[in-house]
This record gives C-alpha cells, sequence and structure tokens, in this order.
C-alpha cells in the first residue's frame, strides 16, 4: 500500500478513531465478502435443487487452514518487532510470512491437482465447479495479498532502519489485509464442510 | 444590492476565519500535482470537481447514445412499414434492402434494446448521475478540501472511461453488439452460439461492465470513507444535508450489491469460457445436444436480480437527495421532516435487499417464495409515501422560486409517484401474472426511475451550474426544457400502460403477427413521435449546457441561490482544497430558511443565544 493514495491524515475532523485507509480497507475488505456471499449462496441454492456431487475435499485444503493462520501469526509478530524496533526480528519474520504466503498459493494449486486426481474437474457436475471457483478467486485474492507483501519486503530492504508512524501504518494495512484473506479461507472450508 | 453581495462575502469569510479549522493544507505544496497543467487539470485530474464534471460529460454522451438507440427502435415500432434507408449510411449492414425499403435487422433491434438499457442503467444513472454529483458535492457539502482518495477517485473515473471505451467499440463488432436484454439472462447470455451478440459482443460487454463496477467500488470506498472521516468541525451526521445522506446510502448499497454481481459474471464468464455448467443444463442448439448439463438459469436471476434490485435504487436515491435539497432551497422552507427523511432512505435501502425475487415471479419460483417478496416489496411504499408526503409538505405555502431547477424538482415528485402507484400493482405477483413482461412494466420503470431520475439529475444540473462553471444555465431554454419534457414524457410512457393492460409483450421486434395488438398501431405512431420530440428537447438542453459553460451570464455572488449548505460559501471559482483560507466550521443543520425573520442562516453562522439546532437534538 502506498501511502500517498490517501491523505496522509485526517485533515478536517478532530476525533478520528480509525485512519482513514485503514477505514477504506475495511469497506473494500466487506465488499469482498459480498462477493462470496454471492458465491456461497449460489453454491447453497444450486446444492438444494439436487442432482449434486458429493465428493470429499482435498485434505490440503485443511493443511493451507492452518497454514494461513500460522501466515497471519507471523506477520502479526512482524509487525510487532517492526513497531518495537527489532529489525533483524521483523525483516527475517517477514520474509517468513511472506514465503508462507506463497507456499499457501502452491499448495492450493497442488489441492487442485489432487482433485482433479479424484476425478473432479472444472467441467462436470456443478459441485465440483463451485470448489474450483470458490477456491480459485479466494486464491486471487491471496495473490492480491503477495503483491502488496512483495511492496513490505521491498520497503523493509530499502528503507533504512527507522520506525515512523507512516510505516507502522503501511505495514499494518498489510497484516490487516493478511488477517482478512485468512479469516475469508477459514469462512470458506467451514462452509464447504458444513455443506458436504 | 452590489454593495449588499459585497459585505455578505465578507461577512463569510469572517465567519470561516474566526470559527474556522485550520487545517495547514495550504502550507502543504501538493497542491501542484492536481493542477499544475492541462493535464493535471483537465484529464487526470485529481480534483473532485473536475472528475464531477469528467462523469456529468461522459454520462451526457451515454444520454444521448442510449436516447438514440431508443429512437432508431421507437421508428421500428411506431412506423414498421417506413422505409430506414435514410439510417444506412449510420447503421450500414443493420439496415437490410429489399425493394428499395430499408428494413431495421431485427437481431439489431435486440441489441439496440439491450444497450439502451445497460448504457441508460449503468453509464447515466448511476455513473452520470451518483458519480456527478457525490463527486461535486461530498466534498463540498461535509467540508473537505477533497476526497479520502483523490487517486483512487481519479481511477474510478478512468474504470468508467475503460468500460464506456470497451461497451462503444462492441457496437461495431460485426457480429454486433450484446442482444440478450440488459439484464443478461443465460442461456442467451452464456452460449456464443445462442445470437450473433452472443459471441464477442456478450465477452465484451462482461468485460466492459466488470471494469463499470470496478469504477463504481472504487467510487463508493471514497464516497463512505469522505462522509464518516472527512466531515469538517460541527458537521454531525444529523447536519447533513439530504443530498449527503443519499450519496451516502447509495455508495453503501453499491459496495454491498455489485460485489454479487460480479459473482455472477463470474459464473458467466465460466459457462462461456470453461464449460461449465453453472447456469446450463439440457440444451439443444441447431439440433444439437449440448454438453452442459445440471446447471439452473435461474440462479443467475437471483444473483443478478440481488444487485438488479437494489441498483434501482442505486439510481432513485441521489436523484431523491438532489430533490430534497433543491426544493428546501427554493420554496425557502426547511425540509418538511428531515429525521423522517433520512429514515426513509435507510429503510428503501434495507428493504432493497430482500425484494429481489419480484422481478421474478414468473421465472417459476414457488409462488409461497413469492408471498414473502410481495409483502416486503409492498412495505417500500412506506417509507416512499413518507418521502413524497415530506416533499409536498416542503412546497406547501413555500414561497416556491419557480425556475429550471426547482421546476424539475417538483416534476420529479410528480413521476415518482404516477411511477410508484404502478409499482404496486407490479408487486403483486397475482396481477404479475398478467402484466410481467408487457409494455406496463417498461411504463412503470420508465417513469419511476428512468424519467424520474433524469428529473433529478436535471434539477441537480440547473442548480449547482453555478457552482460547477461560475455561470447560469438559460432560465428561458431551461423552462422549455423542462415543460416539454415533463409533457413529452409522459405522452410517451402514460399509452403504455394501456398497451400493457392489454398484454401487448415487450421487446418485440413486430406485431405483424398477432391481430389483436394491431389497433395499437396508432398509439405506437404517438408515442414515436413523442419520443422525436423529447429527443429534440434534450439536445435543446445539452446546447443550453454548452453554451452557458462559455457564455452563460455570469454569477457575480457566491451564494446565487441564498442556500445555507456549505458549498456556497467557497470562492465563486474554489480551486483545490475549496477554501482558499480555512475549513469553515458547522453550527447548525442545512435547513434553516426563513427562521426568526431571516430569508436564510448559512450553516456557518453559530446559534444564537438560546437558539436550539433542528438537526441535533
Amino acid at each position: 500500500m502506498n501511502a500517498t493514495i490517501f491523505n496522509r491524515e485526517p485533515k478536517t475532523q478532530t476525533k478520528n478513531r480509525i485512519h482513514p485507509q485503514k477505514f477504506a480497507l475495511w469497506i473494500a475488505c466487506a465488499s469482498i465478502v459480498m462477493m462470496f456471499v454471492g458465491f456461497t449462496s449460489a453454491f447453497v441454492v444450486r446444492r438444494a435443487a439436487g442432482n449434486w456431487l458429493e465428493f470429499d475435499l482435498p485434505n490440503l485444503f485443511f493443511w493451507n487452514a492452518g497454514l494461513i493462520v500460522l501466515t497471519s501469526l507471523v506477520l502479526h509478530f512482524s509487525k510487532v518487532t517492526f513497531r518495537n524496533g527489532d529489525f533483524t526480528k521483523y525483516k527475517s519474520l517477514l520474509v517468513i510470512g511472506a514465503l508462507m504466503g506463497l507456499g499457501f498459493v502452491v499448495l492450493q494449486y497442488e489441492a487442485w491437482i489432487e482433485m482433479t486426481n479424484n476425478g473432479i474437474f472444472m467441467t462436470g457436475n456443478p459441485a465440483g465447479s463451485f470448489v474450483y471457483v470458490i477456491s480459485g478467486v479466494h486464491a486471487a485474492h491471496v495473490l492480491g495479498g503477495l503483491v502488496a507483501l512483495t511492496a513490505a519486503l521491498i520497503h523493509a530492504f530499502s528503507l533504512k532502519n527507522f520506525v515512523t508512524p507512516q510505516r507502522i501504518h503501511r505495514l499494518d494495512l498489510t497484516v490487516t489485509y493478511w488477517h482478512f484473506v485468512g479469516l475469508l479461507w477459514l469462512y470458506l472450508i467451514f462452509f464447504l464442510v458444513l455443506n458436504s | 444590492m452590489a454593495t449588499i453581495t459585497t459585505t455578505k462575502i465578507s461577512e463569510t469569510d469572517l465567519l470561516i476565519e474566526e470559527y474556522g479549522y485550520d487545517d495547514h493544507f495550504h502550507e502543504h505544496h501538493d497542491e501542484d500535482k492536481f493542477q499544475s497543467g492541462f493535464i493535471t487539470t483537465y484529464i487526470f485530474s485529481q480534483d473532485h470537481k473536475m472528475i464531477a464534471k469528467q462523469f456529468l460529460i461522459t454520462g451526457m454522451f451515454w444520454g444521448v447514445m442510449g436516447a438514440m438507440m431508443s429512437l432508431v427502435f421507437r421508428m421500428q415500432l411506431g412506423f414498421p412499414e417506413e422505409s430506414l434507408m435514410w439510417l444506412k449510411p449510420i447503421l450500414g449492414k443493420w439496415i437490410t434492402v429489399a425493394d428499395g425499403v430499408g428494413t431495421l435487422a431485427p437481431e439489431f433491434y435486440y441489441a439496440l434494446v439491450t444497450i439502451h438499457g445497460t448504457v441508460i442503467v449503468f453509464f447515466v444513472l448511476t455513473a452520470g448521475l451518483s458519480g456527478t454529483f457525490s463527486n461535486l458535492l461530498i466534498p463540498l457539502q461535509v467540508g473537505a478540501r477533497d476526497m479520502a482518495s483523490p487517486l483512487l477517485n481519479m481511477l474510478s473515473y478512468w474504470f468508467f472511461f475503460l468500460a464506456g471505451a470497451i461497451m462503444f467499440a462492441s457496437l461495431f463488432l460485426s457480429t454486433g453488439p450484446f442482444s440478450g436484454g440488459w439484464t443478461a439472462y443465460p442461456p442467451l447470455s452464456a452460449l456464443s452460439q445462442a445470437s450473433a451478440g452472443s459471441g464477442a459482443g456478450m465477452t465484451m460487454w462482461t468485460v466492459s461492465l466488470v471494469f463499470f463496477v470496478v469504477s463504481v467500488l472504487l467510487g463508493g470506498i471514497n464516497y463512505v470513507t469522505t462522509v464518516l472521516n472527512l466531515r469538517t468541525k460541527g458537521m454531525t451526521m444529523w447536519r447533513l444535508p439530504l443530498t449527503i445522506w443519499a450519496f451516502f446510502i447509495t455508495a453503501i448499497l453499491g459496495i454491498l450489491s455489485f460485489p454479487v454481481l460480479v459473482s455472477a459474471f463470474f459464473l458467466l464468464m465460466c459457462d462461456r469460457a470453461l464449460q461449465t455448467s453453472f447456469f446450463l443444463s439440457e440444451i439443444f442448439v441447431g439440433g444439437q445436444a449440448l454438453e452442459h448439463v445440471g446447471g439452473s438459469p435461474i440462479l443467475y436471476q437471483h444473483l443478478f436480480w440481488f444487485l438488479g434490485h437494489p441498483e434501482v435504487y442505486i439510481i432513485i436515491l441521489p436523484a431523491m437527495g438532489i430533490v430534497s435539497e433543491v426544493l428546501s432551497v427554493h420554496a425557502r422552507k426547511p425540509i418538511f421532516g428531515y429525521r423522517a427523511m433520512v429514515y426513509s432512505i435507510l429503510a428503501i435501502a434495507f428493504l432493497s435487499f430482500i425484494v429481489w425475487a419480484h422481478h421474478m415471479f414468473m421465472s417459476g419460483v414457488n409462488p409461497f417464495i413469492s408471498n414473502f417478496f410481495v409483502i416486503f416489496t409492498l412495505i417500500i411504499a412506506v417509507p416512499s409515501a413518507v418521502k413524497v408526503f415530506n416533499w409536498i409538505a416542503t412546497l406547501y405555502g413555500g414561497n416556491i422560486r419557480f425556475n429550471a431547477a426547482s421546476l424539475f424538482s417538483i416534476g420529479f415528485v410528480s413521476m415518482f409517484i404516477s411511477g410508484g402507484l404502478t409499482g404496486i400493482f407490479l408487486g403483486n405477483s397475482a396481477i404479475d401474472i398478467q402484466m410481467h413482461d408487457t409494455y406496463f412494466v417498461v411504463a412503470h420503470f420508465h417513469i419511476v426511475m428512468g424519467v424520474a431520475a433524469f428529473f433529478g439529475m436535471f434539477a441537480g444540473v440547473y442548480h449547482w451550474f453555478p457552482k460547477m462553471y461560475a455561470r447560469f444555465m438559460n432560465e428561458t431554454l431551461g423552462r422549455i426544457h423542462f415543460w416539454g419534457t415533463l409533457i413529452g414524457a409522459y405522452a410517451v410512457f402514460w399509452p403504455m400502460h394501456y398497451l400493457g393492460m392489454a398484454g401487448v409483450p415487450r421487446r418485440y421486434y413486430s406485431f405483424d403477427t398477432f391481430e389483436n395488438f394491431s389497433h395499437f398501431a396508432n398509439i405506437n405512431k404517438f408515442i414515436t413521435i413523442a419520443a422525436v420530440v423529447v429527443f429534440a428537447l434534450q439536445v435543446l438542453f445539452i446546447i443550453n449546457f454548452f453554451y452557458s459553460i462559455f457564455k452563460g451570464k455570469k454569477v457575480t455572488s457566491r451564494n446565487p441561490w441564498g442556500a445555507n449548505t456549505l458549498e456556497w460559501t467557497t470562492p465563486i471559482e474554489a480551486g483545490h482544497g475549496n477554501w482558499p483560507g480555512k475549513i469553515p466550521a458547522v453550527q447548525r443543520w442545512a435547513y434553516d430558511y426563513g427562521k426568526d425573520g431571516k430569508d436564510f442562516i448559512s450553516q456557518i453562522i453559530p446559534l444564537s443565544d438560546g437558539e436550539k439546532d433542528n438537526g441535533d437534538h
């Protein structure tokens, strides 16, 4: 997140409990949630109509739920250590977090391979198509998070070791988005388990 | 007169200087990136006022496009026997010639109907209306320097522009633009072999609308953040003008409903490109069975209308907000029932999410489920009636200034009542058995959300033109525009109710095989002639608009309408940052007209001793 995107400070109002950028991020998350509400309610309606293939979700989906929670934790501590000025820990945690995030996407891909090996394809019964679409669109949002993490990595290694409110804020936005995509995957996996 | 004006100006400046909030805005030197050269000022502008003008003029372009399309298909409906050879230079191969008589190609008729609906709903009445006025008025009326994110705001416009460019390009495809109706129901939208426009035309249509949704979301995130975070000192939520309430709720509706449309489009794209079967099942095309099995086209309708219904309120709420403000200013009276107005906006917004299936009563939805949707649909009449009552009560006993802006606002109320009443018919699933897919529906939605929303937009343009261009639009032409459009629009859409009650189906290219509809031929001629006249009047409006930008009567005082809201405390030609010095602080609600013997009391004037603010309680 580039800080110049938003006016730096709430210039006019005296009592702002939340930074406008973070607020805007939450609204953006709400709109992403609505898209998945669209997918999952379509899933429910279509499943209720019958002619629905029941199959086991790939195990990797569950391992990945754990992985993305751990990623969130690592990134959270990266933020905490940055705030405390511990730059070695901050940078290494950020690198580990980014690698774990990348790992998530790679393992999701492996999960799709596992599904095709079990005879569940993108085409065919919509039950399978839905799982591909839901996990695929989610993975696209994780990729967006990886882009933000890459920007955070560039900042971490190109800027001098100073703690500024501006940098705390940027990192906070990136990490918040990661928490969001993590929670989203937990919801989705919970939803898929509940409906199979 | 001149001296009075001068004292007013200095009084405004003094008030801002004394009570205003100093944000050290002009000490930053980042204004340069906003208005330093031609490109940053007029093209890739990050100033909300310029972006508003960009939205407005692009919206006007699409308004003309959509209206011209309607004229072509009205020619077909009103004068099916006449030769359309004279359109051949423009439409080319879509006019087929036999024995020297040019006829509109049926597939292009459907394309025209489809693109007319798409561009009017999305490009004109969503982007052109809420894009224009949310951008212009939110920062000015809440007392902010600009939007929370000028950059995202600029991107919002340019995504809209891109969406428009793609849609425009699709008109020139050899197979024609998409022709399956603006709702893009599968299978017509899902199978490229279904019709000529279902191939490349539909692909471009979908891509265009996805970019459009991006534009709406970027805009909406900005509007909501700005309203909630960048209000000036003293501007509590209950002191916001009703325009801002309307834009704010509209933005929330967009943020919650457009992503669902994207999910529908995404599944549709998968069906089109990846051979999935979300919306397709057991289909034969040209005698051949397709491989798609197990999908449900009704599912698409549910997802589409989950956006589609809030979308009609995304269109009408900004118009309602504009009308509330304009009526109050020109009736020189406080808006009647300010809080009731806000609560009714909230109620309409909430209800808009639980009525979508009333668009699908006849698509095989369980009648018991329909009951639920009937009830909530009819409940919308309650907050709508509250608003209508309040507008009329605002006018009652007012010292009304009849000018183009206020006339269009009053016209809006008339249209909203006429169109709203037929909504009560259509909201009943039993009556819908007869009325569905007839011209009754066409009449209903054109009056209640087409013409009415346009009237709100015109009211806004005439009212805020002095703020946009520091000049007035020509008042005489404005009144001719109003009276002609009011009478003409009723002449176009009123007769359609009778057609619809008799069962004439909408979207038909020709009725020559239906003997029982043949006696409507003259009504159809009448409608077409009225449509041509109404279009001519809109051309008059456009001439007036562009002429007035350069040659209109100059605005000589900051506050030409004697209005209370903050946009009229800025200099006549406000630069980037809107106020040259401090930001004004707000002391009272926006509707102190005719209070304590004063004609109006601006929001920046402090409450006198013992005076109670009518907004906050």
